[in-house]
């Protein structure tokens, strides 16, 4: 972990409108994330993780305030700019994996790399790195229809890390696995945590599974609980 | 692996889908190619008829008789380079069922005023010199397997002979060919001298004068003069260019054009409300891929060119198929005898293929257009939150 502020937030808030009636999730949130940590979110139903998430991945944008990534805000880039960071610079590893059915595992973890300027041959081989670090080098060819929950996970880990991103967003990604697979896609994540030096922000429902992260967060009704605890952590 | 790719692995995901599809449009397209390919062949007529050509046929209606003296008053006429003259022989082979088109014309001036056709100067001069030489179109050539040689009887179903037959024998002197596909060489010519002395009618009555202008422009002052040469005499005229007259031949059938653009029209429209559908249901399935593919940094508008780039290669898919086809269909059509006789010009020309080719890339984009722009306007958060 380094001293490097990877995320700055800075009063955040969020709302939405349904019919006539203005709804907060956030209001004048701050957080700090610094470069290489593991950051676990915690929190019930509604308390406003993944949208948190969301906005940290720029696919949703902030109603008011400020996020920083390495210094520059990245709420006011257009739509465009904000898909080429996104792609520049953050893997996303969803509950339900999101693989496409059509493509084997393969062509799965290819897929962000189309939007990079690489040869055929140095897409192969950061495929192939890819699939050896999650352990599923002969399982390359399969389908995902062809492959376990855990598998398809470990897939879909391959393709957030193949680009070789700053960040991984992970959105419950052991959510539906049992307890063994969950701990084998959790020790890869604290792999990529501590020997690649990714910065991994995690939302789950689960003790066990934030148990892995080095900084827990506890979201509850737009705010974070024990913020001197997360503080004393963040530091 | 690149976008294309995606495209085509999206495409044949369901092939239960992909293939009802690609057969709809086969059907249309087929449909599109064969009629289109008919209706041009009703109409060649009107779109290969020369500009500096008119034809000249007596006023009360075209089968009634005009003298033969009147070739020469009209070659007088200012403005005229060239005129040949042409009878309705009405020739079958045989059998009334295997008709013959034939006409008897005059074998010096016929092909000056038709300088698309050509037999050659051999076969010319062998036709020239044998009063029962006839001149067999290509198209008809290959369609009987005639061959230069060959002693064809040749029966009218108008005329008879002096000594009371209807069978003239005839000597193909050489076959010949047009300088278009589609122009017609599906009928013969023989000599209008030996027809007239032989028949029974007598006199020296044509059936209608092709005339060659010297220059497009003085068709019509050429059509005035030659009217008014003939006015209030037995057999007036009406001189009109070759393509009025072919159209209103046409016309005497009905608008078989619009007829048959109708079917068309009516099985596109058809094509274009099932694929859009399909197009339309395949994108809300995909809504949760699409949002992925938005967030993993795909752009919006490459997300766009995905869909549509969907739609245009299904319907290249079934409109190349179906056009093929139709291709293979109009050419073995256009042997068949019956049709030969009524649509000698059936070919499926480049013309058709080039329509085609537009209404591929229409379909693609008018049935793709919607749900790429929905893809493209996809709220990514919505449809990742519907899972």
């Amino acid at each position: 972990m380094s001293d490097e502020i990877l995320f700055d937030l800075k009063a955040v808030s969020k709302r939405f409108t349904r019919g006539k009636e203005s709804i907060s999730i956030f209001e004048n949130l701050d957080l700090k994330i610094k470069k290489g940590t593991f950051v676990s979110i915690m929190g019930p139903s509604g308390s406003g993780k993944t949208t948190l998430l969301n906005m940290l991945g720029g696919v949703d944008r902030p109603s008011s305030g400020e996020i920083s990534f390495s210094g520059s805000p990245i709420q006011s880039l257009n739509e465009n700019a904000l898909a080429k960071w996104r792609a520049d610079h953050v893997g996303f590893i969803f509950q339900f994996y999101n693989l496409m059915p059509m493509l084997n595992a393969e062509k799965n973890v290819e897929l962000p790399l189309l939007l990079k300027s690489l040869s055929k041959s140095q897409r192969k081989k950061n495929v192939n790195a890819a699939l050896q670090l999650v352990g599923l080098s002969d399982r390359a060819r399969h389908l995902p229809k062809e492959l376990s929950g855990g598998q398809q996970q470990r897939v879909a880990i391959a393709r957030a890390i193949v680009s070789d991103p700053d960040l991984l967003l992970c959105d419950e990604p052991t959510g539906d696995l049992d307890r063994t697979t969950a701990t084998e896609i959790l020790e890869i994540l604290q792999l990529l945590n501590k020997e690649f030096g990714k910065t991994i922000v995690m939302v789950t429902h689960d003790p066990v599974a934030a148990g892995f992260a080095n900084v827990s967060l506890h979201l509850d009704k737009g705010e974070f609980i024990d913020k001197s605890a997360q503080e004393e952590d963040a530091a | 692996m690149n976008t294309f790719y995606l495209v085509r692995k999206n495409l044949t995901r369901n092939k239960l889908r992909l293939c009802l599809n690609a057969f709809a449009i086969l059907i249309a397209f087929l449909l599109f190619g064969v009629l289109g390919s008919m209706k041009n062949a009703f109409e060649a007529g009107v779109e290969l008829s020369a500009d500096d050509r008119l034809v000249v046929v007596n006023r009360i209606n075209f089968t009634q008789p005009l003298p033969l003296a009147y070739a020469n008053k009209i070659k007088a006429v200012e403005g005229v380079s060239e005129v040949t003259w042409a009878n309705w022989f009405g020739g079958y082979h045989q059998e009334p069922r295997n008709q013959v088109m034939t006409f008897a014309v005059d074998p010096e001036s016929y092909f000056k005023v038709y300088p698309e056709l050509s037999a050659g100067e051999e076969s010319f001069n062998r036709w020239l010199k044998d009063r029962q030489g006839i001149l067999v179109g290509e198209r008809m050539a290959n369609a009987k397997g005639w061959k230069v040689g060959d002693r064809v009887p040749l029966s009218s179903n108008i005329f008879s002979q002096r000594n009371g037959s209807n069978t003239w024998e005839f000597n193909v002197s050489g076959i010949f060919k047009a300088d278009t596909a589609q122009t017609d060489t599906n009928y013969t010519v023989i000599h209008y001298k030996y027809f007239i002395e032989t028949q029974s009618y007598g006199g020296e009555w044509i059936g209608w004068l092709p005339v060659k202008t010297d220059d497009p422009a003085l068709n019509e002052e050429v059509s005035r003069s030659i009217d008014k040469l003939f006015e209030n005499s037995a057999a007036e005229t009406e001189t009109s260019t070759e393509s009025q007259f072919n159209k209103a031949f046409l016309e005497q059938l009905g608008n078989i054009g619009l007829i048959i653009m109708s079917v068309v029209m009516a099985a596109f429209f058809t094509i274009l409300l099932i694929v859009g559908n399909s197009m339309a249901h395949t994108v809300s399935e995909r809504t949760g891929e699409i949002a992925v593919l938005k967030t993993l940094g795909f752009k919006s508008n490459t997300v766009f060119s995905m869909v549509l780039g969907e739609s245009l290669l299904l319907a290249a898919l079934g409109g190349l198929l179906g056009l093929g086809l139709a291709a293979f269909l109009i050419s073995g059509m256009s042997q068949v005898p019956e049709l030969q006789s009524m649509l000698p010009n059936l070919v499926m020309s480049s013309n058709v293929y080039v329509q085609g080719l537009v209404l591929v890339l229409a379909l693609g984009t008018i049935t793709g257009i919607l749900p790429a722009w929905r893809a493209m306007k996809l709220n990514t958060i919505d449809a990742l939150s519907r899972g």
